[in-house]
Parts: structure tokens; sequence; C-alpha cells
């Protein structure tokens, strides 16, 4: 297979790599340069479990081949905490509990980034369809919602309050 | 043609754990000279979150702060034996197991304290802060990690302990089939209401509503996480999932997730929660489990709101529009 040159920021950091021409995403990014945030979920484009951000959109690594990406700035999860700690997403996915084995985590946050990079007051339902390409198998999904909304209250800067009410303990 | 709201019950009386030889966890627990212990198990955790309650019980079960307990499930070649996670054993079982092998280990720290403090080791307690203390007397006191440093610096011993938990094995007796498998159950009663389209047979999950009686709830929010997860699963199986439609037959059995289908994001529902607690005689300080059960009731619930909402007993799962427009049509429409 024939070998093109790819020019991509992923992270932040400027890259140069060698890729086959029908190399995806996920198999660069994963498998290759370590950015193992990327899960392999299904490999067909129905989990989200390999979601990361190109160019500001969410993109499923997984069926997005490699060589369309060429001058594309690529956002993975390994990009979220900053200087002061964990992004408030993260902080919000803590404080929610909305991470249980954790294998949808990282695709969630990334949709979630996504979302509320265009749309920083998001309704439930924006956060409900940002998430939909998302299969999560433990959350229920309920936690992970108040958590995306709970980080968009937030707003950049600050940290998600835990939401909801408490199931009472008798 | 229309809408039709019903509302149905389920309650549950949960075996914690299973009976096949016993069921056992072990743990092992260590003390590192400086004062911070190590839980070593094979269990795993799963995203349930056992990792937080084994350090918890241990942290209580030690007399130590939470943060000096590490626990390490990471390999079940090295570990000490466990049957698994599964069945909501894992607080109940593996809780255990670390008490008991807790208890082992506190013990040799006390004996380490007692010949540096030269007292009697039945005369120390610790204040859970890092410090061993006589009793009623809070000043003669060593901390946590300079006993267990003389214990493996001066005094030759290993803070460290072992423990298991086993149910005894229960057979059947010949002659009436009795047996007792279970030590321990987990309750539940779950109240779900749908709106069932007698047009399409299509069935909404309102809300789901259930009260869990789990012993102790040793952590209320991962009760909680495991309660909220767990009616979506059950909801799941009672309305969507099925591996193979013409079972046993596999042809048109699903292959991915374009054809084994979940409940997304959009179609979850309301759940409400209360959590009972009623300690169990044999629970790591009364604690029972919820994992697995919590998946359950809402099927049975889900299956008698349909019955009351259209007047059809659909009792194979899942609830799909076809099979409750056949059963409508079997009976001349809904009532
Ligand atoms: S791995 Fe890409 S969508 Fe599942
Ligand atoms: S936390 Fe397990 S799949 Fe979402």
């Amino acid at each position: 297979m024939s070998h093109v040159t790819l020019d991509f920021r992923l992270n932040g950091t400027g890259r140069t790599e060698l890729i086959a021409g029908g190399e995806t995403l996920l198999s660069l990014l994963r498998h290759r340069l370590d950015t193992t945030s990327i899960k392999q979920g299904c490999r067909q484009g129905t989990c989200g479990s390999c979601t990361v951000i190109v160019d500001g959109e969410p993109r499923l690594a997984c069926i997005t081949l490699a060589a369309t990406c060429d001058g594309c700035t690529i956002e993975t999860a390994e990009s979220l905490p900053g200087p002061g700690g964990l992004h408030p997403l993260q902080q919000a996915f803590m404080d929610h509990f909305a991470a249980q084995c954790g294998f949808c985590t990282t695709g969630m946050l990334m949709a979630a980034k996504a979302l509320l990079a265009a749309n920083p007051s998001p309704t439930r339902e924006d956060v409900v369809d940002a998430i939909s390409g998302n299969i999560c198998r433990c959350t229920g999904y309920q936690p992970i919602i108040e958590a995306v909304l709970a980080a968009a209250g937030a707003g950049p800067s600050g940290a998600g309050q835990p939401g909801g009410s408490r199931p009472g303990v008798v | 043609m229309a809408r039709r709201r019903g509302r149905g019950i389920a309650s549950v009386n949960y075996p914690i754990g299973m009976n096949l030889g016993g069921d056992p966890s072990q743990a092992l627990v260590h003390s590192n000279p400086g004062g911070k212990f190590t839980v070593a198990l094979s269990s795993i955790d799963l995203g349930q979150g056992m990792k937080s309650v084994v350090r918890q019980i241990c942290a209580e079960a030690l007399g130590v702060p939470v943060e000096d307990v590490f626990v390490d499930t990471a390999d079940s070649d090295t570990g000490p034996h466990c049957m698994g996670s599964f069945a909501s054993r894992g607080t109940h079982r593996v809780g255990n197991a670390v008490i008991a092998a807790a208890e082992e280990a506190r013990g040799v720290l006390l004996e380490a304290a007692a010949e540096k403090l030269e007292v009697d080791a039945a005369d120390l307690v610790t204040d859970g802060r890092g410090n061993i203390h006589v009793r009623g007397a809070p000043s003669r006191l060593i901390t946590v990690a300079d006993a267990s440093a003389a214990a493996q610096f001066e005094q030759g011993r290993t803070v460290s302990g072992r423990g298991i938990f086993l149910v005894p094995m229960s057979t059947p007796d010949p002659e009436t089939g009795a047996m007792d498998p279970v030590t321990c159950y987990a309750h539940a009663c779950t109240v779900a209401e749908v709106e069932v389209d007698d047009e399409t047979g299509e069935v909404e999950v309102i809300s789901i509503e259930a009260a869990y009686e789990v012993g102790r709830a040793m952590n209320p929010r991962l009760v909680e996480q495991q309660l909220v997860g767990g009616g979506w699963m059950g909801m799941s199986h009672a309305l969507w999932e099925t591996t193979e439609p013409y079972y046993p037959d596999r042809s048109h059995g699903p292959t991915d997730f374009n054809q084994y289908l979940m409940p997304g994001p959009g179609d979850i529902c309301e759940q409400r929660f209360t959590i009972l607690e009623r300690p169990a005689p044999d629970g790591p300080y009364g604690g029972k489990g919820v994992g697995e059960m919590c998946s359950t009731p809402p099927i049975p619930a889900i299956a008698n709101a349909i019955f009351d909402a259209v007047g059809v007993r659909i009792d194979e799962m899942p609830f799909t529009p076809e099979k409750i427009l056949r059963a409508l049509k079997e009976q001349g429409g809904a009532r």
C-alpha cells in the first residue's frame, strides 16, 4: 500500500507521520502514537468510544482515514487536564459518578467537549443529542447527562457541582 | 387507538452470592515499613466500585485512615483466590475476607506497638488518624508508621494478615430436596410506570421507582450509581436486548450495535430510589450487595405495567412491539 506523509497537530504538538493510505485515525493515534485514551470498541462507527475532536468537530477515529486529517488539529482526552488540574468536564464526571468501567468515558468527554465548545449553555436535549452516538453499558446515561450539564453551568474555569436529589437512606 | 398508561410492581428477594464450592474469596493484607497497607485480591472491580468499598472496609477494620490503604487487584495469577465479580457477591464475600485479613494484620500491628510502648496489646486502641494509643491515655501513643517500622526493622514481624470467607456448601436433602444455599438476602420493590401504544405495540417507560434494602450502604453514592445503571439495564433487558431471537437457532441473531439494541440516552426514564439499611448479621459491617440484583426487578415490574395498560401478559423477554401486537390481536384489542 502506498504511504503518504501526514502533517497534523495532536494535543497542541505539531507532528509529521508516515502513514499507509488506508490507515484509520484510530490505528494511527492509539496503536502507533500511544494515545490510548482513544478506545477501540466496535471499529465500525457504532459505539462512540473512539470519539476525538478534529478541527473542533467530534469524529469517530475508527472510521476516519488518517489521510483525510492532513493539516488538521486533533484533540484527544489526553489534552483535557490543564495546568490547574482536571478539566471541568472531568471534575464533573467524578462529582456525578458518571464513570463506572470507564470504557466509554473518554469518548463521552470528547463528545461533550465538542458540544460545549459549540454551545456553552446546552439544554438537556442538546446533551442527549450530543452523546447519542456514544454507548455506555454501565451508568444508565443519567449521571453523564447531569455531569455535562453541571460542567456547562460551571463555565470554563470552575468545577461542576454535584447536583440532583440523592436517594434518602433510611 | 391510544397510548395507554399502566403501572406494575415487582419485588425481589435476592440471594447474595452463590452456592457452588462454598463461593469463597480470599484477601491478603500487609503493611509496608512506612505504615501504608496493601490489600491483595484477585477480585475484579468492573467499575462497580469494589475497590473503593474494600478500601473503606479495610481501613475501618485496621483502624487507619482510608488514604493509607491501597487495593491491588492486578493479577488473578498472583493474588489470593476469588470466585469472581458476579451475583452481587463482592461487598459481602470479599468484604468479609478483607475484615478477617485486616484483623490479623491489626493484631500484629498492636503487638508491635505494645512492645514499643511497654504495655499490653489488649490495652491499645487506634484513633483512625494514624495513631495507636493506650486506652484512656491518648498521649501514650505511637504512630502506625512507627509501629510498622519497628515490627519490620527491629522485631522481625511481618505486619500482615490472611482472610477467607466461605459459605459452607449446602446439598439438597435426598428425601425432600430442601437445601439452604444462601445466608444473606437483599430485597427490593420496584414500581414501573409505562405507556403502551396499542397501535404500534411500543412501550415507553415513564418512570421507575424503587426501594432497595442493601444491608448497609457502605458508600451511598456508589450504591446509587449501581441502582441508576442497574435500572437502565433492567429496562434494557425488558424491552430491548436479545441475543438470539430464534434461540437456540443462531440465525438472525444480532452481530453488532446496529442490531443488538439498548436504550440510548434519549430513551431513559426518570428513576427514583430509596435505600433501606437493615444490616446483615453475616455481612461486613452489615453490608449485603446490590450490583446484579438491581437489574432484575424492573423486568417483571414492566411486564406487569404492560398488563395493567393493555391487558396482555408477555412472558418472554424482550417485550417487543411484535409480541405485544400479536397478543393484542389474540385478545381482540386492549383492555
Ligand atoms: S470504535 Fe469507533 S465507533 Fe466504536
Ligand atoms: S462507564 Fe462503562 S461503558 Fe460507560
